[in-house]
């Protein structure tokens, strides 16, 4: 049964997404965004004895972008390090049922946020990181080289409102 | 009242400007042309006579309502077929004057795209842009007009936005340089005054299906002597600019639509204006909203809103879940995976067209539909913020 574009599983994740929410003190944050569509995700980890310990996202995005966010955090918490990094957005995809072709890009970005996520914990703690980490990251920077420039107002704005908010 | 049920869920519908419901009155007088009424209007018995005098009478209601000549009026399948034979009719038939085409930056993509085609066929096309609110400056239309323009395209009324342009000087403007105006009306006939002599249009393109008339049905309005091509050819239905066998029976539902609306439109604009108003009010007070287009000039039924920090798509398909039917801008949303052109040209981010949301009202919509709307849209604003890195903009 679809929900119109999506199937009942990709709108229940939507409805109600698990792990969502700004982590506090994370051990690695991936932000990677889609420069087609303009879609935006945050990925937080906490690692504990090469484990993932708790994940959390934001997204600015559509309801694919929202559900295959959902769906990663949960397809990784409490998977080891090299077991979280071989899921695929196929993975992904296949989690949730199914996702519209022209949609499949945003499982994509999923995938590399969580890249992106380790990679940073990797680097933020000397850890040797994997060539296969190294070359994905090289990749996932390229793509999204222009990404703060975009959102830049939006940055610039929420960090006005924090800063007003802490007075 | 009427009301709209999906899957056993009453639907708010908010998307008047994607289509209408076909008045009940238009289905009755629609009926007999399907199965007593049903001759070719091209034949000469008395069936076909009789489809024939019903075509002309709805070709005569059509015209009365934009103050035009019965022989001007050009039935067609949709607006998008009068767009397209409005620039390729005219460019082709006026090439040996010139090559050149100016149309604004906010058309309907049938005209972005007819004028794309045509720059593939060797023709020059100039966008013209518009203000912050969608508006084309009849100055610069002067100041773009070539030796060799031969069509001027400016909508009268946006789709998106609702922006009400000012075709009256534009059309000042190219009667005063001999060159074609065409305006794409689909929005605005049947919901505004629109007369084709006062605004100086030698082209005008509507739709039966935004009137609440039946969809499939359009007409283009020509003006007696200008020069065009058809893009149909064959029979030489409708004066020979459309060939086709005539669809008698959704042109006298359209035929219908527009009496109702000139019985009508007047007070329903009065009426719309007021909800469109109340509704804009209501959800301006949302923090980090924005209108989009003209808080005046500006369609009767049409409101346009930009939220910071969240993605359109995700918005309708949750205001879908509460049986709100409503559209958006988003890149998420349209196939190409680009944001809405309109909302590009009027200056808007591409990440703020992310967050678009268009709510067009109509006959059906009540008070009770409006406060149902302003009520949902804070709640659903902000758990997509909550669930966005950008947030937080405090509510």
């Amino acid at each position: 049964m679809k929900y119109g574009l999506y199937t009942k599983k990709v709108m229940k994740y939507f409805k109600n997404p698990k792990n969502m929410g700004r982590m506090k003190n994370p051990d690695g944050v991936g932000k990677v965004g889609n420069q087609i569509c303009g879609d935006v995700m945050w990925l937080y980890i906490k690692v504990r004895n090469n484990r993932i310990a708790d994940i959390k996202f934001e997204t600015f995005g559509c309801v694919a972008a929202i559900a295959t966010s959902s769906m990663i955090t949960e397809l990784v918490k409490g998977k080891t390090i090299e077991r979280a990094l071989k899921i695929t957005k196929e993975d992904i995809v296949k989690s949730l049922g199914s996702l519209p072709k022209i949609k499949i890009h945003c499982s994509v970005l999923a995938a590399d946020a969580l890249n992106e996520a380790v990679y940073d914990y990797m680097s933020k703690n000397k850890h040797p990181i994997p060539k296969y980490l190294q070359e994905r990251h090289e990749r996932i920077q390229k793509e999204t080289e222009n990404l703060e420039e975009i959102h830049k107002d939006y940055i610039d704005l929420e960090k006005k409102i924090w800063k007003v908010g802490k007075k | 009242m009427l009301y709209f049920i999906v899957n056993s869920m009453r639907i708010i519908y908010m998307d008047y400007a994607a289509t209408t419901p076909v008045d009940v009155r238009v289905i009755k007088a629609m009926k007999p042309y399907f199965t007593d009424k049903f001759g070719n209007s091209m034949s000469l018995y008395s069936l076909g006579q009789e489809a024939k005098m019903a075509l002309e009478q709805s070709r005569s209601a059509v015209a009365e309502l934009m103050n035009a000549k019965t022989n001007e009026i050009i039935f067609t399948g949709s607006a998008t077929e009068g767009n397209n034979l409005a620039l390729k009719g005219i460019a082709f038939a006026n090439r040996e004057k010139g090559k050149h085409i100016i149309v604004s930056s906010v058309e309907h993509d049938c005209v972005m795209e007819s004028a794309h085609w045509l720059e593939k066929q060797g023709f020059d096309v100039t966008f013209l842009p518009v203000d912050k609110y969608g508006l084309v400056d009849p100055a610069i239309v002067e100041s773009s007009i070539r030796k060799d323009t031969i069509l001027i395209s400016v909508m009268h009324a946006n789709n998106e936005i609702g922006t009400i342009e000012p075709i009256k000087e534009i059309g000042e403007v190219a009667h005063e340089h001999d060159i074609y105006f065409h305006t794409d009306a689909a929005q605005s006939f049947g919901k505004i005054p629109f007369d084709v002599k006062k605004t100086n249009v030698d082209l005008a393109t509507a739709s039966a299906h935004k009137m609440y008339g039946p969809k499939g049905v359009g007409a283009i309005y020509v003006r007696e002597g200008v020069k065009i091509d058809p893009l149909l050819h064959g029979g030489g239905h409708e004066f020979g600019l459309r060939s086709s066998t005539v669809n008698v029976a959704g042109i006298v539902g359209f035929g219908e639509a527009v009496k109702i609306a000139k019985k009508e439109m007047k007070a329903e604009a009065v009426r719309l204006t007021k909800f469109r108003d109340r509704l804009i009010k209501n959800v301006l007070k949302i923090e980090g909203s924005h209108l989009n287009g003209h808080p005046v000039k500006r369609l009767p039924n049409n409101s346009n809103f930009s939220f910071d920090f969240i993605e359109g798509e995700g918005l309708i398909l949750q205001l879908d879940m509460k049986g709100i039917a409503a559209s958006t801008g988003s890149a998420c949303s349209s196939a190409s995976l680009e944001p809405s052109h309109v909302l590009l040209a009027i200056g808007l981010k591409h990440e703020q067209a992310h967050g678009s949301l268009r709510l067009s009202i109509g006959k059906y919509t009540s008070a009770n539909d409006i406060d149902y709307v302003s009520r949902v849209l804070p709640g659903d604003v902000k758990r997509l913020r909550e669930i966005s890195p950008f947030k937080k903009a405090r509510e």
